[in-house]
């Protein structure tokens, strides 16, 4: 039997560990070079997740932390498709996201930011794209917040992703931003992908996607480490 | 077609009512967690417990280590494993190092089997937090697996010197048998990280 391995990690298009601007970075990014390795079964296979492990709110984030009433702010929608390297789409797979809410506030206990917590948003949730690799979620648009990396530091708005994808190595954590956010400038983590790559973690305004009367719509396509033409031997 | 990677960011300091939701404590099932043994599954129980090391020595409290390995006899849980999948064991671990007092990761699970009679036995693991813009791997192997140890295609790639950031300590404790791994992100003992 043969499989197909992976195309490596294509460093173009991520970040460096150490990223002094980012100051977190400097103590927590690997300083030694990373040692290649070649693919196995180890990295080509990884954790299947079918349908059934996306309860049926969980792509809902604007019902799915409801206690007495809607949450506050304004409804998005962020739908897009996940494809790999060689533009074939990655069907079934699962994507965690979890964000702020209107007002810049995490749920999370650590968050000590003084903005409201809505109590009826939760800011988590899950869903699987569909055989055309097709996601979709609904949301409530997140706000921006301050955070100590620098003096007036604040973050841009922004959705956390994470995806598996098919492999252990097509593993993606990532974060998408709204178009035109004046934060963006000035965000070290946006900024420390180079210009021309950092814009693809930019969703973009859509009025088709947008629902009338009801929502907004943005559109975020993700690309995963697809399959390279050299076959192992298994 | 050729399409381009989507940028990796990090997984910021909120990720645990999402990811990790169950362990912490927050409404949310989660799809993985620390115990990946269920009452029937066969093999060696074991559990692999450690701390993440920033560049000062001090623990980190805000990562995340999610493994995946093979069964005890080295079969994976995915359909691309040539001997067919294996259906009680899924193989897929993921755990915070956020609600323990000494900030450790801990899975409980079974000692994997070699999944292609060339490697040692080994799980592969991923590494992410807060200040880590790109997610880390490493591989967890084990002490008392010498012979296949020094067979080990991936273990002889790295320079001799830094193989035992890579392999588990076994020790049998009254409650069972524990492997220790330390995650040191940095410094003199700094963690074998791969290119995969």
């Amino acid at each position: 039997m043969t499989l197909m391995t992976m195309r490596p990690r294509d460093w173009t298009s991520h970040p460096r560990y150490i990223e002094p601007s980012y100051r977190s970075t400097v103590l927590r990014g690997p300083t030694k070079p990373l040692i290649p390795l070649k693919h196995t079964l180890s990295e080509l296979t990884g954790p299947v997740f079918g349908h059934d492990s996306v309860g049926p709110l969980d792509a809902d984030l604007t019902r799915n932390g409801r206690r007495n009433g809607e949450p506050l702010g304004e409804r998005i929608i962020v739908t897009g498709r996940v494809l790999d390297e060689n533009g074939r789409p990655v069907p079934n797979t699962l994507i965690e996201v979890w964000q702020a809410n209107a007002a810049g506030r995490y749920i999370h206990k650590v968050d000590q930011h003084d903005a409201p917590i809505d109590p009826n948003f939760f800011g988590g949730g899950r869903c699987m794209t569909d055989a055309t690799g097709t996601y979709r979620f609904y949301t409530i648009k997140p706000g921006a917040y301050p955070w100590g990396n620098h003096a007036n530091a604040w973050r841009p708005n922004h959705i956390h992703f994470s995806l598996l994808g098919p492999t252990f190595v097509t593993r993606l954590v990532t974060q998408m931003y709204f178009p035109g956010d004046p934060l963006l400038d000035l965000d070290p983590i946006y900024l420390s992908l180079p210009t021309g790559v950092r814009e693809r973690l930019v969703s973009r305004f859509s009025i088709d996607v947008t629902e009338f009367g009801f929502a907004l719509g943005y559109v975020f396509d993700i690309v995963l480490r697809g399959a390279s033409q050299t076959p192992m031997e298994a | 077609m050729n399409l381009r990677q989507t940028p990796s960011q990090t997984v910021g300091p909120y990720f645990a009512y999402a990811l990790t939701a169950e362990q912490y404590g927050y409404p949310l099932t989660s799809i993985a967690g620390g115990t990946l043994v269920t009452g029937d599954v066969e093999g060696e129980r074991i559990r692999i417990e450690g701390r993440v090391f920033d560049g000062e020595g001090k623990p980190v409290d805000d990562a995340m280590i999610e493994i995946w390995q093979a069964d005890a006899k080295g079969r994976y849980a995915h359909p691309a494993d040539p001997r067919g999948s294996n259906t009680a064991f899924k193989g897929f671990g993921r755990m915070g190092t956020g609600t323990d007092r000494e900030n450790r990761f801990i899975f409980d699970t079974v000692k994997p089997g070699s999944v292609d009679g060339r490697q040692a036995p080994h799980i592969n693991v991923i590494v992410t937090m807060r200040g880590l813009l790109v997610h880390a791997f490493t591989r967890i192997y084990f002490s008392d697996e010498a012979t296949a140890n020094a067979r080990d295609p991936v273990l002889s790639s790295v320079p001799a010197e830094r193989r035992a950031t890579l392999i588990a300590e076994r020790k049998e404790t009254p409650t069972g048998i524990v492997y220790r791994f330390d995650i040191h992100m940095q410094g003199p003992n700094e963690t074998v990280f791969f290119d995969a």
